[in-house]
């Protein structure tokens, strides 16, 4: 194993020994904070795959969130599935609808592309609260404590619930450090850099961007449906506009671009939130000044900024 | 009621929609045709328009038309003044930069929206009209507010026509809007052109607002939907056509009221999304453009 390759898994490993370990030491508040906090990494890692990597502004990753919350949720509250297989078909129909959804939108580049992704999750976000009889709408789903049961795990005690957490957050930030050092990887950051230059190269652009979207809502699809079990809520606000800014900050935050970078930035920005709830009221201006300051003065965000600094082998 | 009637009302309740919807669909188009920058926080600026209507008619004492038209101007200088500050302190410092403004732009969405929660509050409140005029037709009356607020649109509509088409105004916009570079060598300052565009663009948002707050409430949130209504306007009129987006608004005004009236008014923003997505798709152009955005 080379050097670089020995300090980037030495990296990762330790960050998720940290978090292992993070359960024992920390309060049942910051604990709980914080399976949450990997669940929406998992969200924004996703999110990241598709924006950081591949350079697809997406503003309709709700649309993948939603379904697998949905996805997951509706088959459990109405068909009576299990837990573990309703989390396998919430996954499937985050990748699905990213399939979908980018069969058409990858025919448009640039800002059509964000806004027919804005569109159909917009779409997609209308017809939940149309079909309020099937989706309780606003109001949402309570999914039943007996109906979160993973292979014999009761996800709603709380360490359970986190390591379930922790669970699916190293899996994904494995998947994701193997898939960006991968010949795959490389080629989707040829199609950020250069689409042109790599279609000469003999790449299939459409190709190679529909995969990439297709992981990113894989994940999106992972963290929504696991959102739903691990706290029992299904609801249509998970699914709105909000949902597809979220991951966005979080990326821009920690670094578009880098592995842990949208953990980081998900970390922050939900601490920053918490702290200044206990100031002010005034959590969107929080969000706000975040977005502006973020794209005024450190576009590149913090682990990209370090990558820039020094850390070039950071992934 | 019989249906003929019924779909008068509906036509006549989407005309309604369709005049305010150009104005502000116009304004996100004049800023994207000239600027190239999709501004996110539009429908923030309709927002603080209302807002400020708001504010200014209960300020002002005596009869409503007092306080309305007063609203009428002050309101869309305000926020006008608001976007050029927004204009030269956020987007000029990014250098018009696509990806980063529409960034900063959903930034400024949250400013502006958690600015109007925290000084006005969460409540919706009507702002009374300025006159109260019913028109009776034969099947059913009318308010005769409604359709002043068509022929105000009308008249504003036509005034920007004027000033792109006719003016030395329009000419330095269309002229920095084909080449920037070269608008520069010839000394137009294109800065200020730019703060002036996107403050235009907030103030027919503004404009639009105040017409429609006596008859729908102002409200903190009430900008989502006018942000996603003029992107499916000016997206189906052709990105930059300002006669499309014209075009469109009453398309997509009319198609809403009669869809909401005979069936719902989500399924109405669920099929013109879906439309709108789809005509980006497979047609790029929009209905009436001619060239690529």
């Amino acid at each position: 194993m080379s050097g670089t390759a020995t300090k980037v898994w030495a990296l990762h490993l330790g960050v998720l020994a940290a978090l292992l370990a993070a359960q024992a030491v920390l309060p049942a508040y910051h604990a709980g904070n914080l399976a949450r906090i990997m669940v929406l990494a998992v969200y924004a890692m996703g999110f990241n795959i598709a924006f950081g990597y591949t350079g697809l502004l997406s503003l309709g990753h709700a649309l993948f969130f939603g379904a697998g919350l949905y996805g997951m949720g509706m088959l459990v509250a109405l068909a009576g599935w299990g837990a573990g297989a309703a989390l396998v078909a919430g996954i499937a129909a985050g990748g699905a609808m990213a399939l979908a959804v980018g069969l058409l939108a990858l025919r448009t580049a640039g800002v059509s592309f964000m806004i027919v992704t804005l569109m159909f999750a917009q779409a997609g976000y209308l017809t939940i609260l149309y079909y309020t009889p099937y989706t309780r709408g606003e109001e949402g789903i309570v999914i039943d404590r007996a109906a979160r049961v993973l292979l014999g795990f009761d996800l709603s005690q709380d360490t359970i619930r986190y390591c379930a957490a922790f669970a699916l957050f190293a899996v994904a930030l494995l998947a994701k450090l193997v898939l960006v050092r991968s010949s795959f990887g490389r080629v989707m950051v040829a199609m950020r850099e250069n689409e042109e230059r790599s279609r000469m190269l003999g790449y299939d652009p459409f190709r190679i961007k529909l995969a990439a979207l297709v992981v990113s809502g894989l994940y999106a699809g992972a963290a929504g449906a696991a959102y739903g079990l691990l706290f029992g809520y299904v609801g249509a606000s998970f699914a709105s506009i909000q949902y597809s800014i979220l991951p966005l900050l979080y990326v821009l935050l920690g670094g578009a671009g880098t592995v842990l970078g949208p953990f980081l930035g998900a970390a922050l920005m939900f601490y920053l939130i918490d702290l200044a709830g206990g100031i002010t009221t005034a959590h969107l201006l929080v969000v706000g000044v975040a977005l502006l300051v973020l794209v005024l003065f450190a576009p590149k965000g913090i682990l990209g900024a370090l990558r820039d600094r020094g850390l070039k082998w950071l992934p | 009621m019989d249906f003929g009637p019924f779909l008068l009302l509906a036509l006549m309740e989407g005309l309604v929609t369709a005049a305010v919807l150009a104005l502000t669909a116009v304004g996100l188009a004049l800023v994207f045709g000239v600027m190239r920058v999709v501004n996110v926080a539009h429908g923030e600026f309709f927002m603080l328009g209302a807002v400020a209507a708001w504010f200014v008619t209960t300020w002002i004492p005596g009869p409503p038309a007092l306080g309305f038209i007063a609203a009428l101007v002050l309101c869309p200088l305000l926020v006008a003044s608001v976007a050029a500050l927004a204009d030269t302190l956020v987007l000029k410092r990014l250098n018009y930069d696509p990806d980063a403004t529409i960034v900063a732009t959903i930034g400024l969405l949250y400013i502006l929206q958690q600015a109007a929660l925290s000084l006005y509050g969460p409540d919706a409140r009507p702002v009374e009209a300025p006159f109260t005029l019913r028109v009776q037709f034969p099947w059913f009356g009318y308010s005769g507010y409604k359709l002043a607020v068509i022929a105000a649109a009308a008249v504003i509509l036509a005034g920007v026509w004027l000033l792109l088409a006719r003016t030395k105004i329009g000419l330095v916009m269309r002229a920095t809007q084909i080449d920037r570079e070269t608008a520069r060598a010839f000394g137009i300052n294109v800065d200020r052109v730019y703060a002036g565009v996107f403050a235009l663009g907030a103030g027919l948002a503004a404009v639009a607002a105040v017409l429609i707050v006596p008859i729908q409430q102002a409200h903190y949130l009430m900008g989502h939907d006018p942000l996603l209504l003029s992107f499916i306007v000016v997206i189906i009129g052709g990105l930059g056509s300002l006669r499309g987006t014209l075009v469109a608004a009453l398309l997509i005004g009319l198609s809403d009221g009669v869809i909401s009236v005979f069936f719902s008014p989500t399924l109405a923003k669920i099929l013109a999304t879906l439309f709108v997505a789809l005509v980006l798709v497979f047609r790029p152009q929009g209905l009436m453009g001619r060239r690529t955005a």
